[in-house]
């Protein structure tokens, strides 16, 4: 059997139906990693022997009724910047290279309690900040449709991860649209849920106001079905919301008749690709057919949200990130005299470019005589960009649109001009700032066979009406794998 | 000095709350414990780890502001205040700037006997930071993070004070107000009550104010005295030679009576603060308002009233009683076991502060049980003990907390209220001193105060004095 090819919620059932043990899936997906991960680099570390440890007892613990969740065995990728009790947790950080966190995130507890199976930790742009997981301190991860691109990012190795059959679903984390970019160009669903549907809690912070965790997976089900796992009220997180229900697997349904639908105009400006336009004005097509009322609109402050999420994001950065000192945990530098210099060797040679880059450009922002110009401005616009998909949500139920303008770039290309990169975030950004429910999945290839993604955007806690205009969506196409993700499994 | 010059004050007092609980995690605030031990990820900055805001602080922080006259900010914030030391672990400090929870209150002191308003600019709440430890064998330092997350109130005044005694008329008023809230113990050589002085001099009769100073490190109501009279004199000096004062922190070194600076204005950091993204607004409704002031203690200025009322006792003893939150429970507490409340205060002001600055210690530090006292005060009215047994037995409860009933038990302290005994060990002293019988029949009536007195020492003081002195009476009249 193909238990690579499997989705999380099949590969679920038949080991509940006894089809597949738990270790034999966890098995499969650890020796693809074997047989993959050389070329992808989807992982930061993955440790076999804990991991089959896991896949006994899970198993046992299916055998004995204590298990019954639908994701009851299924192996599984975790973001490395998501803290695990007793596992590193690097960020992709130098600086963090050696932390070992002594508690697990409240999400990666909601896991445990279902009984998932942990493979590794993925790799990422350094603490979430970039857009192709270049800016990792631990090597590049690739694209499993084209080595030489990149997998997006920050959760690209998540993303490539699950492209690549190395794992079942992984957990991303997403601040600028770290989850729903890098889903993108790997051709996977990924989604961000409502900011406070799942806890922050033991998420390491970059942007505090704007991080989610959220599912990355094959399909719009197992993101429906790994939401519902890991979504949940924690008193530990100030900004956790309690929801009146968590049954995000009832949305879906195959059914969009009489959903109104916005497709924003100015996203199909300047600067977007024209095959990724038309493959997205395509799926609004398909979606029309199927009953839905699809209109175009125009979303107004869009060209603002670049500039506004960069100094709140940054300057939220600056912050959260100067606990990284060499005192207590992580990286020190070896030689220094006092502790000024310590702190400024360790955090020199601890972060990376991109990070120092936002460190700055947030200290900057948050200076006295410059808040009121940057920071203060940057807070007003994303309220504003709020109250305009206020306005836009009075008349539809969901809004769609490209995720990215182009497809995945080639290795190196975005380096060299930040700004370019961080220009490519401008679908996804305004999302974050307005706190929304966004997923990107895969609706077509472009002229060289990259994946192009759809991004379905919903109001806050309408979780359901984005998961079921995708589930509608997903039912006209089939799901397609890269070329690499078939390799390992043969050689069982 | 050929000018006339005032001095400006105005302060900035930071108390540590008595809740539990730290300000954002559920560690203990428990003094001591072993380095780190009450401590979890988020009060050590562990990465991913978040703060969740203890309801208790605010209603702390609302008493206090509520007793103050302070309007409360109903919809309140919290910043971060970003700085790096080891001895805080996120480097950076969650306090508020631009929302803080209490604003525009006053207090109003007295300095004999003229009233005057002390103006509060605000009342904020932060948290307070670990501690470092220098290793002297190693020379490393070590941070002990127990301290970190307890919750604290920084209650900024207007520059409203122009004397060191006003000051401290300040500082006591706040103290009992906190106090009497429960709210902290305010114990300055502890640091659970802290204060900054901000002084700055001008001539009388100046607008503007002068360039002033911030000074650290002052650990006592004394050293708060010391500090401000010198720097007061400080900036005198430099005025009157011509120079300037510096607008810089100093820090106040008590042992040798000067002050040093610690960092002028030009090196003050950019903390960078923002409203904390991890925390959500506090709101106060009117309601959580209402319930902590309905909830307000018995204030000072009333139990006065109602001591003088209730109790008709003098003005003095009233002062000192409810001058110390402590004292005045221990008061109450006695008299609720059923003694006599003038008895009650003639102990607490005669035995209980004699010990008290005999053995230089704080009024709040005292720590023998109203129960004892109760019981001490019952055995004199009952004469079961005499008065000056009792001042010895009331020694021991006052140092070591003594069961009083137990304690005369042990000792055999029990007056000797046996008539017959008495009157044979009367006559044997009348008899065996007939020069003191002749002096009294003399005229010299004093005499018979040696007899009491020999009485006394031969039953080791537990004689019932009334009696000795009936029996002593009959005895020489018949003679």
């Amino acid at each position: 059997m193909n238990i690579l090819g499997l989705t999380a919620l099949e590969l679920g059932r038949k080991i509940k139906e006894k089809e597949i043990s738990v270790v034999e899936a966890t098995k499969a997906a650890l020796h693809q990693i074997k047989a993959v991960d050389g070329d992808i680099h989807g992982f930061v570390s993955y440790d076999e022997e804990s991991a089959l440890k896991r896949a006994q007892e899970v198993q046992k613990g299916i055998e004995e009724g204590k298990y019954t969740g639908p994701l009851a065995g299924v192996p599984m990728a975790i973001k490395d910047n998501i803290c695990t009790k007793g596992y590193t947790t690097t960020c992709s950080s130098k600086i963090l290279e050696n932390f070992v966190p002594t508690y697990s995130a409240q999400a990666i507890e909601n896991l445990m309690d279902a009984g998932v199976v942990f493979l590794g930790k993925t790799n990422m742009d350094e603490f979430a900040m970039g857009s192709t997981t270049e800016t990792s301190a631990f090597g590049v991860t690739r694209n499993p449709w084209d080595t030489n691109k990149v997998p997006g990012g920050s959760s690209g190795g998540s993303a490539a991860a699950v492209a690549a059959n190395e794992c079942f679903m992984a957990l991303g984390s997403d601040t600028g649209g770290s989850i729903r970019q890098p889903s993108s160009y790997c051709g996977v669903t990924g989604m961000k849920p409502t900011y406070g549907t799942v806890s922050r809690y033991g998420l390491i912070a970059y942007g505090s106001s704007l991080d989610q965790i959220g599912p990355i997976a094959k399909d719009v089900s197992d993101c429906a079905a790994l939401l519902e796992t890991i979504a949940s009220y924690d008193a530990k997180d100030s900004t956790s919301v309690k929801l009146d229900a968590y049954d995000f697997t009832s949305a879906l349904v195959d059914d969009v008749k009489g959903l109104k639908i916005g497709i924003p105009r100015d996203y199909f400006g300047e600067g977007l690709d024209s095959e990724v336009g038309q493959a997205v004005k395509n799926a609004a097509k398909v979606l029309e057919e199927k009953g839905a009322i699809v209109e175009e609109f125009d979303l107004g402050l869009v060209e603002y949200a670049i500039p506004a999420y960069y100094v709140i994001a940054s300057a939220e950065a600056s912050s959260n990130l100067s606990r990284f000192d060499g005192v207590k945990y992580g990286y020190r530098a070896k030689d220094y005299e006092g502790l000024h210099d310590m702190y400024k060797k360790t955090r020199s040679e601890g972060f990376g470019p991109e990070v120092k880059r936002r460190i700055m450009l947030g200290s900057f922002v948050l200076s006295s005589g410059y808040y009121d110009a940057y920071y203060l401005k940057a807070l007003r616009t994303k309220a504003l960009i709020k109250k305009e998909f206020d306005k836009a949500f009075e008349k539809y139920d969901v809004i769609l649109g490209p995720v990215a303008p182009t497809t995945a770039p080639k290795i190196g290309d975005s380096l060299s001009d930040p700004i370019k990169m961080y220009l490519g975030d401008i679908y996804t950004i305004s999302v974050n700032l307005a706190g929304l429910p966004g997923m990107s999945l895969p609706c077509g290839k472009d002229s060289n066979g990259m994946p192009i993604g759809l991004q379905i955007i919903g109001d806050c806690f309408q979780e359901k009406k984005v998961i079921r205009a995708a589930y509608a969506f997903e039912q006209t196409r089939t799901y397609e794998a890269p070329e690499i993700a078939k390799g390992g499994a043969e050689h069982e | 000095m050929s000018k006339q010059y005032e001095t400006v004050i105005g302060l900035e007092v930071h108390v540590e709350l008595a809740t539990k609980t730290k300000i954002f995690c559920g560690c203990s605030t428990a003094f001591g414990g072993a380095p780190n031990t009450h401590t979890c990820p988020v009060c050590t900055g562990m990465p991913g780890s978040l703060p969740v805001l203890n309801k208790q602080v605010v209603e702390y922080a609302t008493a206090v502001g509520l007793a103050t006259n302070c309007t409360i900010t109903q919809n309140c914030k919290f910043d971060r205040k970003n700085y790096f030391y080891p001895d805080n672990p996120q480097n950076y400090q969650i306090s508020q700037l631009y929302l803080p929870i209490c604003r525009n209150g006053k207090v109003e002191i007295d300095v004999d006997g003229e009233k005057k308003d002390v103006r509060i600019h605000e009342i904020h709440m932060e948290e307070d930071a670990g501690k470092l430890v220098h290793d002297p064998w190693t020379g490393d330092s070590l941070v002990d993070f127990n301290r970190s997350g307890v919750p604290l109130i920084e209650i900024v005044s207007e520059p409203d004070m122009r004397s060191a005694d006003e000051v401290i008329a300040y500082l006591e008023k706040l103290r009992l107000i906190i106090q009497y809230l429960g709210a902290s113990d305010c114990k300055l050589q502890e640091g659970s009550m802290r204060a900054d002085v901000n002084l700055s001099v001008r001539e009388v009769g100046a607008e503007e104010f002068g360039t002033r100073t911030e000074m650290k490190n002052l650990n006592s109501f004394k050293a708060i005295k010391r500090a401000i009279e010198g720097e007061m004199e400080r900036q005198i000096d430099l005025i009157e030679a011509g120079e300037k004062v510096v607008q810089e922190t100093r820090r106040w070194d008590d042992t040798k009576g000067a002050s040093y600076a610690m960092r002028s204005k030009e090196d003050a950091q950019d903390y960078r603060y923002f409203p904390d993204p991890d925390l959500v607004p506090v709101e106060i409704s009117d309601e959580w308002i209402e319930e902590i002031r309905s909830a307000q203690p018995e204030f000072r200025d009333e139990k006065m009233k109602r001591y003088k009322e209730e109790y008709d006792l003098p003005d003095y003893d009233i002062d000192i009683i409810t001058g110390s939150k402590h004292l005045a429970d221990l008061f109450e507490a006695t008299i609720a076991l059923g003694s006599d409340p003038k008895e009650v205060s003639n102990w607490l002001m005669g035995e209980t502060m004699r010990l008290v600055n005999e053995s230089e210690m704080e009024i709040d530090d005292v720590a023998f049980s109203p129960e004892h006292l109760a019981k001490l005060i019952e055995m004199i009215k009952g004469n079961e003990i005499n008065r000056k047994v009792g001042k010895e037995v009331f020694e021991k409860i006052f140092s070591e907390n003594v069961d009083p009933v137990a304690y005369v038990e042990e000792h055999g302290l029990k007056s000797m209220n046996d008539e017959g005994a008495l009157r044979a060990t009367i006559e044997k002293i009348v008899a065996d001193n007939p020069k003191s019988v002749e002096d009294y029949k003399a005229g010299k009536k004093k005499a018979i105060g040696f007899l009491v007195g020999q009485t006394m020492k031969a039953t080791q003081g537990k004689a019932n004095p009334g009696i000795v002195n009936q029996i002593l009476n009959e005895i020489l009249a018949n003679i």
